[in-house]
């Protein structure tokens, strides 16, 4: 026999880690964008931010106009609707890179920074002025709203989709990275730029390509956020950004499992002091786990020091 | 004519390191570029591979422009270079460097019998082929640059200092095999600092002083020249004439 009193500590616990586990999953998303440009152009993307928050304004117009969910059913709208967002979201990074970064690329590295924070103030601002500053609804039709009671735990259906969304999205980029002749070339791309050409790599390509890729998935993952919290506003990439971007760092800056595993921690950590230290101190939170991780692995969980190249 | 650069100027910024270079190879021969450091004999190599480009004077191969190329067309024609320092991929495996060095090619078969040939001529990449290239040996490492810049199937293949710090019995390993590669049929450039062992393997070498021609000829009359003998081979190898 239970005594009813035991089991709610471990419940609130479970409860926290799902909430953990979803909000992760997104920073993780948004952090392999910053880590894989980080990988190939030693840059940060400091309007990677943006591009989040412009998949999840996109997908909210995508969602309320051509009334697809109307004529397809929800589910499938919001599934095409989300494959779309990753590809309207890849191709302006594409346009980003060429228009912000590419004709910096001899320049020294600070310009770049400036152009970044540049391209950064411009985005959030243009979605500003296209949509407005109040916060904005995603249809609640397209938002899956039943929780599931498992073993005493009250589980949001969106909280377990979000996830496996993110866990789907995070091993096809893993298998693509290392599995297959673009993903090594992009891979060779990050450790001797001047290597990889002698080998007959368009490098400009490879980085064209890891420009689509982490927009792409950071596009998807703000989407994906519209559909859990269902409510969006212009400037939530700031913060969002600065979390992945930390949880990148986290994991090791340029490591990809690393951006995965600092996302997931990061959001786990965060739900955990939100909920046994205090909810105001979320976000002090986040870079208290930082700072120390940074202490003991000043290179980030599993980013090393690569021998030096003689 | 094969390969050839003509009047070749290069800078640095506002440094020029090249000044007027001109230099000739012919199909199926073994170059030796020799100098001192900072010559300008990996910067000559380079340029070839269109990482550098000339601020005037051109490279032609087969009587076709190379210099205004983007580096992995030079590769698509058939040039390709094992670096200075190797310069393999440290986190990934000798295969996977193996197979970026058939990047260009398309056809899967041609790359299988491409990896065939390396591991015959290397069996050490083929024992070591799931191992990280970071942790192999200098030795290793300088056969993995080797057999990866050899996977494209090159018509050229530019070597910059393949012998740097590895020990003299390698070196020996590493001369030998170059040999067989250009008796398979592949032309080869070599830029090398151990002069003496160069000139033997070589048909033809230049020496470069401050980054233009001084000297051109045939190998074997290298080996005999007295400057070069003072300059590059530390003095005579023969006893001097007067007692022989």
């Amino acid at each position: 026999m239970r005594r009813p009193g035991e089991d709610v500590p471990m419940i609130e616990f479970f409860q926290q880690l799902s909430n953990g586990l979803a909000v992760g999953g997104i920073y993780a998303l948004v952090a392999l964008g910053y880590t894989m440009v980080y990988g190939v152009l030693k840059l940060i993307n400091f309007a990677h931010g943006e591009l989040f928050t412009l998949g999840a304004y996109l997908g909210m117009t995508l969602l309320l106009s051509f009334g697809l969910s109307g004529i397809l059913g929800p589910l499938p709208a919001v599934l095409i609707i989300f494959a779309m967002i990753t590809g309207l979201v890849g191709l302006s990074g594409f346009v980003l890179e060429r228009a912000a970064y590419r004709p910096l690329r001899q320049s020294n590295r600070l310009a770049a920074v400036v152009s970044a924070l540049g391209a950064s103030i411009f985005l959030q601002n243009a979605i500003m002025l296209f949509y407005g500053p109040n916060y904005q609804v995603y249809p609640e039709e397209t938002r899956v709203t039943i929780t599931l009671s498992v073993l005493g735990l009250d589980i949001p259906l969106m909280r377990i989709l979000l996830f496996l969304a993110s866990v789907l999205l995070m091993l096809a980029m893993y298998l693509f990275i290392h599995k297959t002749k673009t993903g090594t070339a992009i891979r060779a791309v990050a450790t001797d730029q001047g290597a990889a050409r002698l080998m007959g790599i368009d490098v400009n390509r490879i980085i064209s390509l890891v420009f689509m890729i982490g927009p792409g998935l950071g596009g998807a993952a703000g989407m994906l956020l519209g559909l859990y919290y269902g409510q969006i506003r212009y400037d939530m990439g700031t913060l969002y950004g600065l979390k992945a971007f930390t949880a990148a760092i986290i994991g090791g800056i340029g490591n990809i499992p690393g951006a995965m595993l600092g996302g997931i921690l990061l959001g786990v950590a965060e739900a955990m002091g939100a909920a046994y230290v205090a909810p105001a101190w979320k976000d002090a939170f986040a870079f208290l786990v930082l700072i120390v991780i940074l202490i003991f692995r000043p290179t980030g969980l599993l980013g090393e020091r690569v021998a030096d190249k003689i | 004519m094969y390969l050839e650069l003509c009047d070749l100027h290069v800078k640095y910024g506002n440094v020029e390191v090249l000044h007027g270079l001109n230099l000739r190879v012919e199909e199926g021969e073994i170059v030796a570029i020799l100098g001192a450091n900072g010559a300008g004999k990996t910067t000559t190599l380079m340029s070839i591979s269109g990482l550098v480009r000339p601020s005037s004077g051109g490279i032609l191969f087969k009587n076709k422009p190379l210099h205004a190329l983007p580096s992995h067309r030079v590769v698509d024609l058939g040039i390709t270079q094992a670096p200075e320092g190797r310069r393999v991929f440290g986190t990934l495996t000798v295969l996977e460097n193996l197979r970026l060095g058939a990047f260009t090619l398309k056809d899967r078969q041609v790359v299988k019998n491409n990896l065939r040939w390396i591991f015959d001529l290397f069996p050490r990449l083929e024992e070591r082929r799931s191992q990280l290239a970071g942790t192999l040996s200098g030795g290793e490492q300088q056969m993995l640059a080797i057999g990866r810049a050899l996977m494209a199937n090159p018509e050229v293949l530019l070597l910059d200092e393949p012998s740097l710090g590895l020990a003299p019995i390698l070196v020996r390993f590493i001369f030998d095999t170059i040999r067989a590669i250009n008796k398979s049929g592949v032309t080869i450039v070599l830029v090398e600092q151990n002069a003496r062992a160069a000139l033997k393997l070589a048909r033809r070498g230049y020496v470069l002083e401050v980054g233009m021609v001084a000297m051109e000829n045939t190998a074997a009359a290298l080996l005999a020249d007295t400057a070069v003998q003072n300059a590059y081979l530390g003095g005579a190898e023969t006893r001097p004439a007067g007692l022989s």
